[in-house]
């Protein structure tokens, strides 16, 4: 049976996570690590009378991308916003430390992330899981392993999902992905409608949306909101994850420090895209996927050696 | 949490091989269901487990009236549900048999 939200042209947005990385991978290629039927849910959730899922809203498994072996993990977004917690924590540590430590594991990771953050039920267990998370990651990067994150849910990629983002080998974003540490309205709520107005819906996606995200480099590519977009994001990016050594830390912090330099100024999204030389910056959000793309291919902040 | 069990004996054996199956999210008016093909092939077990309570005789209508319309002899069903309503219940339980049929 045809799954329509499974096709090559289905929304990523729209989709949820087992139908993500069933449009991702080829055909028939997934198998999944901790299926349903073994029931590994939290233990927590009924203590506060909630309802738990059959996988804690993670799909960790293996399969294949263009005939290439992959590692993949999914957060479900519209479970508990994605959340890491004890369970679906572990999942995501378990799969990359296994990445690490087995070299006849494929060696690319996909990380399909979208999420709040930790699940604040279990804040303790999913704080240290995004800890355990991002070390894992960077050990799987120094044994040679490329993580490659790919954000464009709608919970997005705040909080722990933010950090690990900036810990992966390569970032793909959508228009509709954000990646951020303090959503807007934390950020509001601590600092004051002044600093950032959460309800300002344009400001609020300029500044988090795959868009500026990808102008900055913030991401490495900018992949149409469907599956054969981020599908072939992930093809032209598998082989070309750099190293992770001591020349590409000295890349990142310059390349970071280069962008606070440049950007420390602006004040808002659009007059750091006016910074990049970009000469009509208000037509920015009005640009579809495949101009976007080429915009930032042909931007030097965009493209970079670092991560 | 409220959990709720319906025991069923079905006219026939659900058609197909497919061995399990999962679909929908646990999420606000959306549900979780799973489908497994582990018992003998004229019964049927659903199993619910729902933050809501007092809708027993809603669950056990729309759990009849699935047993009845599809008869998914030899299926184990787990739900887990996020408060959805009986048509998305519903839906959801058809569209699990169906998935199970097609292989």
């Amino acid at each position: 049976m045809e799954d329509a939200a499974t096709t090559s042209r289905a929304s990523w947005f729209q989709a949820t996570a087992r139908q993500r990385v069933e449009g991702l991978l080829d055909p028939n290629s997934f198998t999944e690590f901790l299926t349903p039927s073994e029931r590994v849910q939290s233990p927590h959730l009924k203590l506060f009378d909630l309802p738990s899922a059959f996988d804690d809203g993670v799909v960790i498994g293996r399969g294949a991308l263009d005939g290439k072996p992959v590692l993949v993990a999914a957060q479900e977004g519209q479970f508990m916003g994605g959340t890491f917690a004890e369970v679906s924590g572990a999942k995501l540590v378990g799969l990359l430390r296994a990445a690490r430590d087995h070299n006849d594991l494929p060696q690319t990771v996909l990380l399909l992330l979208d999420s709040g953050g930790v699940r604040l039920q279990e804040a303790n267990a999913g704080e240290l899981a995004v800890a355990e998370l991002m070390r894992a990651i960077v050990q799987a990067r120094c044994a040679g392993v490329a993580v490659i994150a790919l954000i464009g849910g709608r919970a997005g990629a705040f909080g722990g999902a933010g950090l690990t983002t900036a810990t992966c080998s390569r970032v793909i974003i959508s228009e509709q992905g954000r990646i951020g540490v303090s959503g807007p309205e934390v950020i509001e709520t601590n600092k004051g409608v002044e600093e950032f107005d959460s309800q300002d819906k344009a400001l609020v996606w300029s500044t988090d949306g795959g868009k500026s995200r990808r102008l900055i480099g913030g991401a490495d590519a900018f992949a149409e909101d469907s599956m054969e977009g981020f599908g072939a994001a992930v093809k032209s990016l598998m082989a070309k994850a750099p190293a992770f050594n001591l020349e590409t830390m000295q890349a990142e912090h310059e390349r970071l420090a280069a962008r606070q330099e440049r950007f420390g100024a602006c004040d808002d999204a659009v007059s750091m895209w006016r910074v990049l030389g970009i000469k009509e910056p208000e037509a920015i959000r009005d640009l579809d996927s495949k101009d976007l793309a080429g915009l930032a291919n042909s931007i030097k902040e965009a493209n970079h050696d670092a991560r | 949490m409220q959990t709720l069990k319906f025991s069923h004996t079905t006219k026939r054996r659900l058609s197909g091989k497919k061995q399990s199956a999962i679909l929908g999210v646990v999420a606000s008016g959306n549900l979780e269901v799973l489908l497994e093909r582990v018992l003998a092939d004229t019964a049927c077990e659903v199993n619910i487990t729902t933050p809501l309570r007092g809708y027993d005789e809603t669950w056990k209508a729309v759990v009849a009236q699935f047993v009845e319309q599809s008869s998914p002899g030899g299926l184990l069903i787990s739900i887990n549900d996020g408060g959805a309503r009986p048509d998305t219940v519903y839906l959801r339980l058809m569209q699990g048999s169906a998935l199970m049929e097609a292989e």
